[in-house]
């Protein structure tokens, strides 16, 4: 297991620590009754560089590196975390953390590595951040800044930000697991800003992966993206007033897939269905969507933004069905979650960092292609709108209702596209909204690799992806009543 | 039962009178640690440098449906350093406050600044216009709370919360949390200085109806010293209330009506306005605000302005993120803009003078030129009253707005019933310049406070 130990020697050795220091730890925090209980270690290296004004204007690198440790009893969860990789430092989290639960028995674990077959990993266990030299990095940034001006004269201010992070992760587990995960992250973001007869307006293409930056230079998409920035803006120049009211909504591949991740997505994370506060609770097996519409989260693809070897609870990520011809089939979960409800674990359980106990979050979630041609769906449709790109999105879990913000969007007349009107927000109710496919294209795609989701104050990556799918009632928020 | 009465946890909060020297002990330490990266980045060949360093520690701890649910012990701590090679800039950080860190660190940031380009903005803030007045801002309360009493303050405002209506049915449970800490930060033009401060919040969230009826809301206190906190009984009463208040909400038809923003979401319009005078998208081209200087941007009652040495306020400071000295001022008098909100480096880039406003503003203060809460529905008359406001859809650029909203019908400034699944929408420069009035119903809790602000005419988009 060459990533188990490398990370051994990265987090443990080079601290002086060791899995016999592991185990005290664990040890410690077994000394009370506890369900399970957990130690994270993390050390990740991070850096940004920006670009503004044809200049490159910053530039950062930081590290930062720490334990969290955890006991779960029942329902309660007590958590502490150190900076100070020491095992005194552990030792006392972990005193604090069991204070939570009564005394009682002495545990004492041995910690192996996970008994589950190595599957092939899902990304390179290599540092982005040395992957190029730092005056290339420079130089990318640079081009894309000239490629942008180039494009289109109207081009005032073009802002170009590239980042990576390079994480290694070590898992004990009170079951006597012990895990590791080296994850590497890259991302690249173009924004202009074009100007014509005083109008501004923006434009915004970016990508990532769990890669290293020799992913911007495949199929060369940095460059793709600073022409896409570039055309977005030059439509959003262009678009007139939105529509207001409630009308047939057709969404493209891709990135608008964000309708998925706020309408059912969060609604299916086991925490809010074991406490019965989603407004998916206790609907398992029955009817929540079209049956043209079979949804998944897969954690387990490879190289994609929101992939991981194994979840941050040690468990490998895998591919769970959540809605299957219409019907609601799973819920997305951690341990604590997962053994509450009496369901399995779906490699479900994340977390931002070592400083923040883990939860249910979602993978890369999208929904699996239907029959139709794109072209096909907006023909059928005699009046509506076409959103092709979307800013963020947001929900509230126990109403189910969602919003999602389109960037681009055109009017649909007679079953053409007519013309480009201004970013607006898409309301809707996330158990009836999939009731409302009608047609299913057979483009699915997945996201750029841009996704970040926000859950009780913590952010991770995540993808997103759909085909074009038509909806027949979604309410557009737009300025023209 | 809970296992709650058996909790043993000791704050690593200082009980005693001992605790305000051995803070300003703390302090002194951390200087000396800022003052060696200085030293550190001047021995590897930086021009100039600035460093900051920080520590926070608290406590989280959740009840949930009368049992205990999260107990979390926070310990956060962290270094930055700036280093300028002339006209060029790096930064770097870590959380490893170790020796040999710290010269790695400076090593980080010195490499990056290599790299960067000459920015001939680029630099520490003009010598004079950094702090010298140090000024007690009453911002550190250590709330002597261990982790059993948090948890009975979260049990009191969740009981009170379930106890307020039979309607009541379910809950996300209610949270307590403490956290203090101490900031430093230094530059290579002597300025040296550290602040403490502490943070508390108690935080309610409860359930109502079943299946496609159910709805949720919450309500929250945050204070820097606990005594200000709103009571937890009241927190969770007014959780409760509001999430009643919101059963058997629906959508109303697409129109164009009046819209009261109460002051919960009245703070977003204004969080909005500080973005599009905020200098670094001014200099960006990123505003729909450009150029607005002394002109009239809203109605000639509106009146904005900042107070940074407000004592014990959320955004007090009386150095800014880059050292320089924060000052009372306008931003907004009889309507026009009088001021943007720049840092040094925005203020070069403009051919300004900083305005001490690096890292954000600090208090902005709006004044109420109309009544109470109850005055301002009958203000409103018919039209939508906001409670809630969803999504990003704000276009920072053009000024476009358009997000989701739930709140209530108002007739005759009388509630008529909850509205759920609709949007707003229209463009913030006419919704600025279309106030008509804003409540003293002012909401204290934050860094910015308003009171509910009334549009004459939003589109409302429904069913």
């Amino acid at each position: 297991m060459p990533i188990l130990n490398q990370v051994k020697q990265n987090i443990l050795h080079g601290r002086q620590l060791d899995t016999a220091d592991v185990e005290r730890v664990m040890a410690s925090l077994l000394s009370a009754p506890v369900d399970f209980a957990d130690i994270y270690f993390q050390c990740s290296h991070f850096e940004s560089w920006s670009l503004e004004g044809g200049l490159i204007k910053e530039g950062n690198f930081s590290i930062e590196q720490g334990a969290g440790v955890r006991v779960v009893s029942g329902e309660k969860t007590g958590f502490a975390y150190s900076d100070i990789l020491e095992l005194p430092q552990l030792l006392a989290a972990a005193e604090n953390v069991k204070a939570i639960v009564r005394h009682g028995q002495n545990g004492r674990v041995k910690v192996s590595s996970f008994a589950a077959p190595e599957r092939q990993a899902l990304y390179a266990a290599a540092n982005p951040l040395l992957s190029l030299p730092d005056q290339e990095k420079i130089e990318l940034m640079l081009r894309l800044d000239r490629e942008a001006r180039r494009l289109d004269p109207r081009v005032e201010e073009v802002m170009v930000s590239l980042s990576a992070v390079y994480e290694q992760v070590l898992i004990a587990d009170s079951d006597g697991g012990l895990a590791a995960d080296i994850r590497p992250l890259v991302r690249l973001n173009v924004s202009v800003i074009m100007q014509e007869n005083g109008r501004r307006e923006q434009g915004s293409m970016g990508g990532g992966a769990r890669a290293d930056y020799g992913f911007f230079f495949e199929e060369d998409r940095a460059m793709d993206y600073a022409a896409e920035a570039v055309r977005q803006a030059s439509v959003n120049l262009q678009a007139g007033e939105a529509p207001a009211g409630n009308m047939v909504v057709v969404l493209g591949p891709g990135w608008p897939g964000i309708l998925l991740h706020e309408a059912i997505g969060h609604g299916l994370e086991g925490d809010f269905n074991r406490k019965g506060t989603s407004a998916f609770s206790g609907r398992i097996g029955e009817r929540v969507a079209s049956p043209l519409c079979t949804v998944v989260d897969d954690g387990a693809l490879p190289g994609r933004r929101g992939s991981l070897n194994i979840d941050d609870e040690g468990a490998p990520t895998r591919r769970t069905v959540l809605i299957e011809n219409g019907v609601l089939k799973n819920y997305m979960q951690d341990k604590l979650n997962a053994r509450l409800m009496g369901l399995p674990q779906t490699g479900n359980g994340r977390r931002e960092s070592y400083a923040h106990a883990p939860m249910p979050r979602m993978t890369n979630t999208y929904m699996l292609p239907g029959e139709h041609a794109p072209e096909e769906i907006l023909a059928s449709v005699q009046k509506g709108l076409y959103a092709s790109n979307f800013g963020g999105g947001q929900v509230d879990i126990t109403s189910g209702k969602f919003v999602f913000s389109a960037s681009e969007a055109y009017l649909i007349e007679n079953g053409k596209i007519t013309r480009p009107v201004k970013g607006a927000t898409l309301i809707g109710n996330g158990p009836d909204v999939l009731t409302k496919v009608s047609m299913v294209g057979n483009d699915m795609r997945l996201d750029s690799g841009v996704g970040t989701c926000g859950k009780d104050g913590q952010s991770v990556p995540v993808g997103v992806g759909q085909p074009t799918l038509r909806i027949d009632g979604l309410t557009v928020g737009g300025t023209s009543v | 039962m809970a296992a709650r009465a058996l909790i043993f946890y000791r704050d690593s909060i200082l009980q005693n009178q001992n605790q305000i020297n051995q803070y300003q002990d703390r302090i002194n330490e951390f200087k000396a640690i800022v003052q060696q990266l200085l030293d550190e980045a001047a021995r590897q060949g930086a021009s100039a440098a600035e460093a900051a360093l920080s520590v926070d520690n608290g406590l989280t701890a959740s009840v949930r449906l009368g049992e205990v649910e999260t107990v979390e012990h926070h310990c956060d701590q962290g270094l930055g350093v700036t280093v300028f090679f002339g006209r060029q800039k790096g930064s770097a950080s870590t959380n490893d406050l170790s020796p040999a860190s710290l010269a790695d660190t400076v090593r980080a940031a010195c490499s990056i600044a290599r790299h960067t380009s000459g920015d001939e903005y680029a630099g520490l803030p003009e010598a004079e216009d950094l702090a010298t007045e140090c000024v007690e801002l009453d911002l550190y309360h250590p709330w002597q709370v261990d982790a059993e009493q948090a948890l009975q303050v979260a049990k009191e405002c969740e009981d009170a919360a379930l106890a307020f209506s039979a309607e009541i049915n379910n809950s996300e449970g209610a949270t307590v949390n403490s956290h203090h800490g101490v900031r430093v930060f230094g530059n290579s033009l002597g300025f040296l200085q550290g602040l403490h401060s502490s943070r508390h919040s108690i935080s309610c969230a409860v359930l109502a109806g079943a299946g496609d009826r159910m709805q949720r809301d919450f309500w929250y206190a945050v204070a820097r010293d606990p005594e200000r906190l709103q009571a937890a009984r009241e927190i969770g009463e007014k959780a409760a209330a509001r999430t009643v208040a919101r059963l058997d909400a629906r959508s109303i038809g697409t129109r164009q009506c009046p819209v009261l923003f109460a002051p919960e979401t009245a703070v977003s319009l204004i969080g909005a306005f500080i973005g599009a005078v905020s200098g670094g998208n001014l200099y960006r081209k990123a505003s729909f605000l450009l150029d607005a200087l002394d002109k009239q941007i809203f109605p000639d009652f509106v009146r904005i302005d900042e107070q940074p040495l407000l004592p014990g306020g959320m955004g007090s400071a009386w150095f800014d993120a880059e050292g320089v000295a924060t000052r009372a001022r306008d931003l907004v008098s009889g309507g026009v803009l009088r001021s943007y909100v720049l840092s040094s480096y925005s203020a070069r880039k403009l051919g300004l003078r900083t305005t001490g406003n690096a890292g954000g503003v600090h208090n902005l203060m709006v004044a109420a030129n109309g009544p109470d809460f109850a005055g301002m529905l009958r203000l409103l008359g018919t039209g939508l009253l906001v409670t809630e406001l969803m999504g990003q859809g704000v276009n920072r650029v053009t000024g476009d707005y358009s997000r989701g909203a739930s709140g209530f019908w108002v007739e005759n400034g009388e509630i008529q019933f909850p509205v759920e699944e609709i949007t707003i929408a229209g463009n913030l420069k006419t919704m600025f310049q279309q106030i008509t009035a804003i409540g003293e119903d002012i909401d204290y809790r934050g860094n910015i406070r308003v009171g509910s602000i009334l549009v004459e005419r939003m589109a409302v988009a429904g069913n």
